[in-house]
């Protein structure tokens, strides 16, 4: 199975408040809160660490759960954010993470 | 009760600004009859306040940044700020009259995130849209804009103030909304202008034609919800406050004076003099504001309305009382209800000559 990276959209805003994270998508005005849990892996979303060694290093050890059981969560939560375009994926690392203020080509 | 709206609640409960709107700028390109500005550059931040200031904002907590006006791309480095706004990741949302957005400023706001544009449109009919505007030829660019921000993906919102001059053409302006695929607001609030003249109030709409907006189910929707009767207050209603100025929304004028909400010109503190965080913790003004509960409301608290009334207490504060009514929500429950408010039975409202409170500058 190959590696997938992580990404955190540029076309987002967030805000934390009162430790929980707020998202909402520019492009579809979807608006999120995520869990202690969904905001370490949010942040963890640099583009060049691996989601396996995201949950491994930063979930399985800082929230005691077990690796197969965070896979699966981060998994779903991935994809479901990748479904509104807040969160990219990639089978290869990012090359950078795109800045919101940076024009497109 | 949708997530943000919980997400605002808790704002409140912890005390953080959750949504601000700045006014980067009064200069404006268009001279709107009903507009409450002075158009003239007083002092306005500079490129490096207003950036300190969104730091300062993002660091507070605030989420939702609304950049209005005047005409925000009447400043130079408009784009410059809102590059700043998305890297410190807040929701930006813009309002302007888009007369000067064309293909290359459109795209630039789809590259940096904006979410929301909304546009002042007020008739379908170029004679009656450029007469209000005092800018010939500004209907036809505002459209024009338009169709560019939608050919981005970009979301836009049709604001249409209603007033004598185009009482008659919302049902225009909702089809031009449909056609160019944009969602219509109507707003039928003239409000005074910043100096106390109140001179231009003389354009709100009849209380005939309120009724009938009031009742219009293109408009509305669901009428007979909209103008149903309201409940008996209960105890939650007076606990209630009256709006969220000051409690999780601010207004911030070009010049660095923070208020409740730009509808409610109360000088709560001068960022050139305090931090954000000090007005927003310290201010006495808006100590004051946040401690007014319906309850308080000497008048509103005994009115059959109080649990469904609109009463905008920047209104109340700009017809001499922040705790007393607001004389045209009054005429807006009455017209959507047919029933009188209290103010209205004891005689209450505004003589013509009347001066209202202005907006001050604080003093050093």
């Amino acid at each position: 199975m190959s590696e997938k990276y992580i990404s955190r959209s540029s076309a987002i805003a967030a805000r934390m408040l009162g430790g929980e994270m707020m998202i909402m998508s520019a492009v579809d005005s979807t608006f999120f809160t995520l869990n202690e849990v969904a905001t370490a892996i949010w942040h963890a979303a640099d583009g060049r660490t691996p989601l396996d060694e995201i949950v491994r290093t930063r979930i399985c050890q800082e929230f005691e759960v077990d690796m197969e059981t965070a896979a699966r969560d981060a998994e779903q939560f991935v994809n479901e954010l990748s479904s509104h375009g807040i969160m990219l994926l990639s089978d290869q690392p990012f090359e950078s993470a795109p800045s919101p203020g940076a024009p497109t080509a | 009760m949708s997530l943000l709206y919980e997400m605002n609640q808790k704002a409140l409960a912890l005390g953080v600004p959750f949504d601000v709107q700045f006014d980067i700028t009064y200069r404006c390109n268009e001279r709107c009859v009903h507009c409450y500005l002075d158009h003239d550059d007083h002092g306005e931040l500079t490129t490096a306040e207003i950036k300190d200031v969104l730091d300062q904002l993002a660091d507070a907590g605030v989420f939702l940044l609304t950049f209005s006006g005047g005409e925000v791309f009447m400043r130079r480095d408009f784009f410059e700020l809102v590059e700043h706004a998305r890297k410190l990741l807040f929701n930006v949302k813009i309002k302007t009259n888009a007369v000067m957005i064309r293909e290359a400023e459109a795209q630039r706001l789809r590259s940096l995130g904006v979410e929301q544009i909304q546009i002042s449109i007020y008739s379908h009919r170029p004679e009656v849209h450029d007469a209000i505007t005092k800018l010939p030829g500004s209907l036809k660019r505002s459209i024009g804009a338009i169709r560019f921000l939608k050919s981005q993906g970009l979301k836009v919102i049709m604001a249409n103030v209603l007033m004598t001059a185009n009482m008659h053409d919302h049902a225009g302006v909702q089809a031009l909304a449909r056609e160019l695929g944009v969602r219509y607001s109507l707003d039928p609030t003239i409000t005074p202008k910043m100096d106390g003249d109140r001179s231009i109030l003389k354009l709100r709409i009849p209380g005939t034609e309120l009724n009938q907006v009031f009742h219009n189910e293109d408009l509305i929707g669901d009428v007979d919800k909209f103008c149903a009767p309201p409940k008996a207050a209960d105890e939650d209603d007076l606990d209630a406050y009256p709006c969220s100025a000051g409690h999780t929304t601010c207004y911030i004028s070009p010049y660095g004076d923070v208020f409740p909400c730009v509808q409610f010109p109360l000088p709560s503190g001068n960022l050139r003099r305090q931090s954000f965080l000090d007005i927003w913790k310290n201010s006495p003004q808006l100590a004051e504001v946040r401690g007014i509960h319906a309850r308080d409301l000497p008048v509103c608290s005994t009115c059959s309305h109080v649990s469904a009334c609109t009463r905008c207490p920047g209104l109340a504060y700009m017809e001499g009382n922040m705790r007393g009514p607001s004389v045209s929500d009054c005429e807006k429950s009455y017209y959507r209800t047919g029933i009188p408010s209290a103010n209205m039975m004891r005689g209450g409202g505004l003589s013509s000559g009347e001066r209202l409170i202005q907006i001050q500058s604080l003093t050093a």
